[in-house]
Order: structure tokens, then C-alpha cells, then sequence
């Protein structure tokens, strides 16, 4: 493995400082560094950050390899600088039980560009109807501490409740996708004034808000922790302001179109903006915003959701629900958080990495630059202008919302554990190291 | 015009240019031979992947009295799920040298992605698109309310303060939203009466008056009361209890449509479900202009066609577009 020297980074976009990366680790950070036969990067003006680490990913193997797989995923994510991602589970079959979650883990160790951390089912089939293993999952060679049903809310309320209690015995927690599934049968598009307007059967902000009010109540009575995945809307933000104020366990997720984009975009019919849960008013970007800033909203993440071609380029109704967004998020922050003066690069770090590795109970991942700390490290090049393309995006599918659109700043360069995934913006194709570590098979 | 997909984007001297050839086309069919050569050689297919027999045979009408060669294709499937996806039928269409294409979708916004995708060159002209628009539906229903009351002096008149009432079931109606925007383009006040649970939650951007009172709509005196076809299978999704108490709020009874002044009219898109909203007294009455909407519906298609392949393509006014 290369012994590295990074000169002149900005550290989280503050002092400049030279880095010194050996056998995986952060060995010395100063001024005036240097090791002899060493790799130098040059990183002056470019914003050092922990390595991203993104707590909502769909990487859709095993199943859906057509849209993408593990090893294209991983480079997306690297190309968007994160170093680990945590694996939905509504793979085929389902990511709910100990075999599945082992091969995804394997999967993302042998290709390398990022750690792979499965996520669970919390229900068999993430039908909602039986538990499933979660014991068996956890104590597996994953060590899965984050369950959800991802794209199916847990409706039953008893259900949910065991669940919330019975991942209390290793630490788990619950991430609920809050979607009343009765409040939102047929939905299209969020409810509204523009849902009115295109005729698109609406889906209210209250399916989302009524379950995350119930979920936070179960939380609290059982003394258990809960994560709500990508909350979109002002009542939500209002709802979780509420219960951490009242001592509840709850963490809380946006991702990065919510920060950005409404459902006035919807108006042109193009699917390429349908996403669960749907694009929101002007006034819930703002308030989401908001909350992220003043730590109400815990995190960034993605819900990075590749789909193939045919199920964009179609009438919306008939299309699928996401979008991809690992190769954008930290672009996207930047824009919609950080150029609007709402938040810092130090905050940035927070929310799309240190927070995220501790609500997944990730070791290795969200740990401060620092001497003796793992070498997972993004440079971000924050001065430059640009537009997002398709040239951007690395994973296999093409379903970006941000195709067109300007977006500042660009990722320069991904260290994932001291390997350097991604060397002045470009994905590194064959990775330089023929022991590909990950964080977890070094030494656990 | 390059497609006609709503009427929300059509501006009223757009909406006044369509009405007004369709006076010219309406006096053509009168004629003892109304078959026009205007089209002659252009091909117009009528795509429909919803049945609909009266719009698709007014459309076909209205393109053969131009003289255009008309396909009608009945597409089943929808995208993905099932049967051929609509990228696939609109480039068999390109293939086969569509001019026009009238599209009939349950999918709202099918239209518009039909004629933005890049699929087709032809023109597309939403024939009824999911609960969203149907814009040539609402453009006979403006020539049929200014016929009656301009009569033979029609030409260049619009709709200003005229009073009109919707009623029924405007959340799922697509007749509903471009009437609401067609009518007050050209000037008409619009009044929408609806059970609560079938008006969509939040109309406060339409420029529209919304009241959940039949009775109260009808005592302002409107110049035309459009009565909505209401589907049964919507009382199981509990947005009203049962035909009969809907039939008493929201229905055209005799009693009702006797308190209308005499030049007021009654208007149906059909198929009427009679009893329900309307009773037959109100349908069959010489008030009712049920018949003349079908009639005009024929000489309004004509325009659109007519406007869309007669030369004026690369005229992107309004939406037109």
C-alpha cells in the first residue's frame, strides 16, 4: 500500500495542513511533512473531509444488477467521496437474513471502493407482517446494527414496537421509512397545489408526519432508539424538533433532493423527478434546511435508487420511484447548505459522515482527521463552478435529477482506508492495492 | 400549433383563433357535401389506450371531414408492467408517418411526455389524459356556451360575465380542470360544486369559487350549470356514502332544474348517468345542450386538426407548444 503525503488541505475547510497516510492509517498531520518514496498530493485549496459515509443506499445486488451492482455502486460512491455505504435491503431476495447480508458484505470487500455495510429487514420478505432474524443478522459476520423495510413502512404499530424493542439487546436501530400506506395508495406526486393542477394522485405530508408521530411515542414508551429516513416535510421537521426536546432516541435523515428541489418540477411530467417521498413544497426545502442546520435533522443521505432507463423514459404514473444521488450529494450540500451560509465545512462532516457512522454503529468510518485515526479522506475541490453531467455519474444507471443543472465543487480525491479510490476527479479503475482492504478485514 | 396538451397554458387569443375556426368549420357542415380536401394526404392516428368510442369517433369525424387518413389504434398496454411500453408505440407511429397523433392516456401528463420526449415529430393533441386535462372537450363546451348566447354573431366574442357552475366530481375530472382553466381564460366566472372529499385538497391557486352547496350555487342564477359524470366505483373509496344521498346533494333533479332562469343551460360531456346527477327531465329538456356539445364537438376537433396540420406548426404560440 502507497505510503501518501497530502499537501496544503484545508482541514474541514479551515487551516492548511499536510497529511501523512501509512498502512491505512493517518500517521501524522503538520506543516512541512514529507516521507521518503512517498505519494504526494498536491491538495492545496482543496477542503479535507472525513471519508462520506452514507447511511441510505440502494445497491441493488443481489437481483437488480441491471440498474446496478455493488461494484458500480461503490464507484459512484467513491466518485461522490464517500468511503462506506449502508445497503438497503429490498434486494432479490430480500436482505433479511444472515447469508444475504454476508454475500453483500463480501461483495463490497472484493470490489474495494468503499465499505459495504448491509442493512436488515426488520420483517420477513420486508412484508411487514413477521419478524425477521434480526439476531441472526446481527451476530453475523456484517454485524447488521441498522434494520429497516425500507420503501415499505412498518404499519403495523405492534410490529414496529417489537422490532424497536427487540434490537435494544445488540444495539440496533430501527430506520423506518414513514409512509402510511393507506394515506398514500396510487400517490404520485406530493399533495398540493400542483398535484391538484396535473391531476396526479397526491400524497400527503400527513401519511408521513402521523408515522413519525406514532414512531416517536413507541420509541420513547419502549426506550428504544429510532432513525426516520429521509423526512421531507415541515411538519416532520417539527415533529422530530418535538421529541428530542422531550429526551426521545431519535436521529433523523434528509437527503440531499429535499434540500434542493420541489414538486414544482414535477409540472413537465418528467419521471425523472418522481421520488419517494415525493419532492416537497418550496416552504419544506426551507424547513428542512433549516433543521439540518440547527441539528434537529441528524444527517445527510442519499437514497441513492438506480433504476434503468425504461422506467424513467415513460408516462409518470407507470415510472419508478428515485433517483440516483451518491455522485451529487456532496455537491448538493454544498449548494443548497453551505453557499446559502447555513452551515460549514465542519458541519458538513458532521452530518455526511461522523453522525451517519455513529447512528450505524460503523467502526473505522467517521472518525476525525487525526494522527492514528483510519485514512478515510475526501478532498473536495469547493472553488469550482460547474454543471453536473452524465459524465459524472459512475454507477450503471443514468437517473440523475441533476443532469443539466449547475452545481458547484467537485470531488478530487477518495482515500477509502489509504487507498486512493478516486485521483483528480477521476475513479481509479484498477485500484492500487492487491490487498483491497476494507474496514473490516483489517482486523475484525 | 404545434400540440394542443391543456388548456392551462392556452392563451385566449389561441383559445379565441381555435373557437373561431370552428365556426367556419361548423358552417361547412351544413353543406350538402361537407367533406373538406384540406388534409387530404396527411395521416392522423388516434391513439387510445383507454376506451373512450365517442371521443375517438367525433376525433375520427372531424379528421375524415378534412379528408386525412385515420388510423385508430386501440394500444392496451401500459409501460413497463405490461404489453408495449408508449416509447415503443409512439416510434412504430413515427415509423408509419404520423402527422398527428390524438392521444387518449389514463396516465395524466401521457400526453405532454408523448410530445416532449423526442419519440415523434408529429403533433400530439391530448384527447384525455388521466384526471388531468381534456382540452378539446373544454374548448366545445366554451363554443357550445357562446353559441347559445352570441348565436350567429359568435365569431371573436368571449366568455366575459358569464356565469358558469361545474358540478360533481372535479378531483378525478379532466373535463373539470380545463374547463376551469378555459372558461376563465376567456373571461367566464367559474363556480365548482363538489362534495368536499371530490374537490382536490388544495384549489387555492384556481381562479374558481368553490361551495359544497348545490342549491346555493343555483340561486346566484348561472348563465350554464356542466354537470359531471360521477363513477360509481368512487362511493367504495368512501368519497360519498351512497348514489341516493349523492343523487339528493349533487344531482340535476327536476325540482332543481326548474329554479334555472330561461336562458340558462344545461351541459353533460356524457355518457349521462341519468337519475344520478341528472334526471331526464333536466337532460331532455330544450335548456339541455347535451346533443349540440356532441354536434360541436365535431366542428371544434376539425379546428384543432386543422390548425395543428394546416401550415401553422412552427407557430409556437401558446401552448400550444
Amino acid at each position: 500500500m502507497d505510503t501518501l503525503v497530502i499537501t496544503g488541505a484545508q482541514l474541514l475547510g479551515a487551516d492548511s495542513a499536510d497529511i501523512v497516510v501509512e498502512n491505512g492509517i493517518i500517521a501524522e498531520i503538520g506543516s512541512g511533512l514529507s516521507r521518503a518514496g512517498a505519494r504526494v498530493i498536491d491538495a492545496q485549496g482543496l477542503v479535507a473531509l472525513p471519508g462520506l459515509v452514507d447511511l441510505h443506499t440502494h445497491l441493488r445486488e443481489p437481483g437488480y444488477e441491471a440498474s446496478e451492482t455493488i461494484l458500480t455502486g461503490t464507484r459512484a460512491a467513491a466518485s461522490g467521496g464517500f468511503t462506506a455505504v449502508f445497503a438497503m435491503p429490498n434486494t432479490s431476495p430480500v436482505a433479511d437474513s444472515a447469508g444475504v447480508v454476508e454475500q453483500e458484505l463480501a461483495l463490497g470487500e472484493a470490489a474495494g471502493y468503499a465499505t459495504v455495510q448491509p442493512i436488515g429487514a426488520v420483517t420477513v420478505g420486508q412484508k411487514g407482517e413477521r419478524l425477521a432474524e434480526l439476531g441472526a443478522m446481527a451476530t453475523s459476520r456484517a454485524k447488521v446494527r441498522v434494520f429497516s423495510d425500507d420503501g415499505f413502512c412498518v404499519f403495523d404499530p405492534l410490529i414496529m414496537r417489537r422490532a424497536l424493542e427487540y434490537v435494544k439487546s445488540f444495539g440496533g436501530v430501527i430506520a423506518q421509512h414513514a409512509q402510511d400506506p393507506r394515506l398514500t395508495e396510487g400517490a404520485q406526486m406530493n399533495e398540493g397545489v400542483v398535484s391538484a393542477e396535473l391531476g396526479l394522485a397526491g400524497w400527503p405530508a400527513v401519511a408521513e408526519e402521523s408515522i413519525i408521530a406514532r414512531d416517536v411515542l413507541l420509541a420513547e414508551h419502549v426506550g428504544s432508539r429510532l432513525h426516520v429516513c429521509h423526512l421531507s416535510t415541515a411538519g416532520s421537521v417539527d415533529i422530530i424538533r418535538w421529541a428530542k426536546k422531550r429526551g426521545i432516541d431519535v436521529t433523523a435523515e434528509v437527503t440531499p433532493h429535499h434540500l434542493l428541489l420541489t414538486d414544482e418540477l414535477v409540472r413537465g411530467y418528467d419521471a425523472k423527478y418522481k421520488v419517494n417521498p415525493p419532492l416537497r413544497r418550496e416552504e419544506d426545502v426551507l424547513a428542512v434546511r433549516e433543521g439540518l442546520a440547527d441539528g434537529t435533522i441528524d444527517i445527510v443521505a442519499t437514497d441513492h435508487a438506480p433504476h434503468p432507463s425504461e422506467n424513467k423514459a415513460c408516462e409518470w404514473q407507470a415510472a419508478a420511484n428515485g433517483m440516483v444521488g451518491l455522485e451529487s450529494a456532496l455537491r448538493v450540500v454544498h449548494q443548497s447548505m453551505v453557499q446559502t451560509g447555513l452551515i460549514g465545512w465542519a458541519d458538513v462532516a458532521r452530518v455526511m459522515s461522523q453522525a451517519p457512522a455513529r447512528i450505524g454503529l460503523l467502526d473505522g468510518h467517521g472518525t476525525p482527521l487525526e494522527a492514528g485515526q483510519p485514512a478515510q479522506i475526501t478532498l473536495y475541490d469547493a472553488s469550482r463552478e460547474g454543471t453536473f453531467t452524465a459524465a459524472d455519474l459512475h454507477g450503471r444507471s443514468r437517473n440523475s435529477p441533476y443532469l443539466g443543472r449547475d452545481l458547484p465543487g467537485r470531488v478530487e480525491w477518495t482515500i477509502h482506508h489509504g487507498v486512493v479510490t478516486v485521483e483528480s476527479g477521476a475513479v481509479v479503475e484498477e485500484l492500487h492495492s492487491c490487498d483491497a482492504p476494507s474496514g473490516r478485514r483489517e482486523g475484525k | 400549433m404545434r400540440n394542443l396538451l391543456d388548456t392551462r397554458t392556452l392563451d385566449r387569443e389561441s383559445a379565441l383563433r381555435i373557437l373561431d375556426v370552428a365556426e367556419d368549420m361548423s358552417d361547412t357542415q351544413t353543406r350538402e357535401n361537407r367533406k373538406l380536401p384540406t388534409l387530404r394526404g396527411k395521416t392522423v392516428v388516434n391513439l387510445f389506450f383507454e376506451d373512450s368510442t365517442r371521443t375517438r369517433i367525433s376525433f375520427e369525424a372531424a379528421a375524415k371531414r378534412l379528408s386525412a387518413d385515420v388510423i385508430n389504434f386501440a394500444a392496451k398496454g401500459s409501460s413497463v408492467s405490461k404489453g408495449e411500453s408508449l416509447k415503443d408505440t409512439a416510434q412504430t407511429l413515427q415509423a408509419m408517418g404520423a402527422d398527428a397523433v390524438v392521444i387518449r392516456h389514463h396516465a395524466s401528463g401521457a400526453p405532454r411526455t408523448l410530445a416532449t420526449s423526442g419519440w415523434i415529430t408529429a403533433g400530439v393533441i391530448n384527447a384525455g389524459d388521466g384526471t388531468h386535462e381534456h382540452p378539446t372537450q373544454a374548448l366545445l363546451d366554451a363554443f357550445t356556451i357562446r353559441k347559445r348566447r352570441f348565436g350567429a354573431d359568435s365569431r371573436g366574442q368571449d366568455l366575459s360575465g358569464i356565469r358558469v357552475v361545474i358540478v360533481g366530481d372535479v378531483l378525478h375530472s379532466r373535463v373539470a380542470r380545463s374547463n376551469v382553466w378555459l372558461l376563465t381564460t376567456l373571461g367566464a366566472e367559474v363556480t365548482l360544486v363538489s362534495p368536499p372529499t371530490l374537490v382536490p385538497q388544495n384549489v387555492s391557486q384556481w381562479p374558481v369559487r368553490v361551495v359544497y352547496d348545490l342549491d346555493e350555487a343555483l340561486a346566484d342564477g348561472p348563465d350554464a350549470v356542466m354537470m359531471l359524470r360521477i363513477q360509481l366505483e368512487r362511493m367504495n373509496a368512501a368519497y360519498f356514502p351512497s348514489e341516493r344521498e349523492y343523487s339528493r346533494r349533487w344531482g340535476l333533479d327536476a325540482v332543481r332544474a326548474a329554479t334555472l332562469a330561461d336562458d340558462s343551460i344545461v351541459m353533460h360531456p356524457g355518457p349521462m348517468n341519468r337519475g344520478l346527477e341528472i334526471s331526464a327531465e333536466a337532460a331532455d329538456s330544450p335548456r339541455s345542450t347535451v346533443l349540440e356539445q356532441v354536434t360541436n364537438g365535431v366542428s371544434v376537433r376539425m379546428a384543432v386538426l386543422y390548425l395543428l396540420l394546416a401550415g401553422e406548426r412552427d407557430d409556437e404560440r401558446g401552448e400550444g407548444s
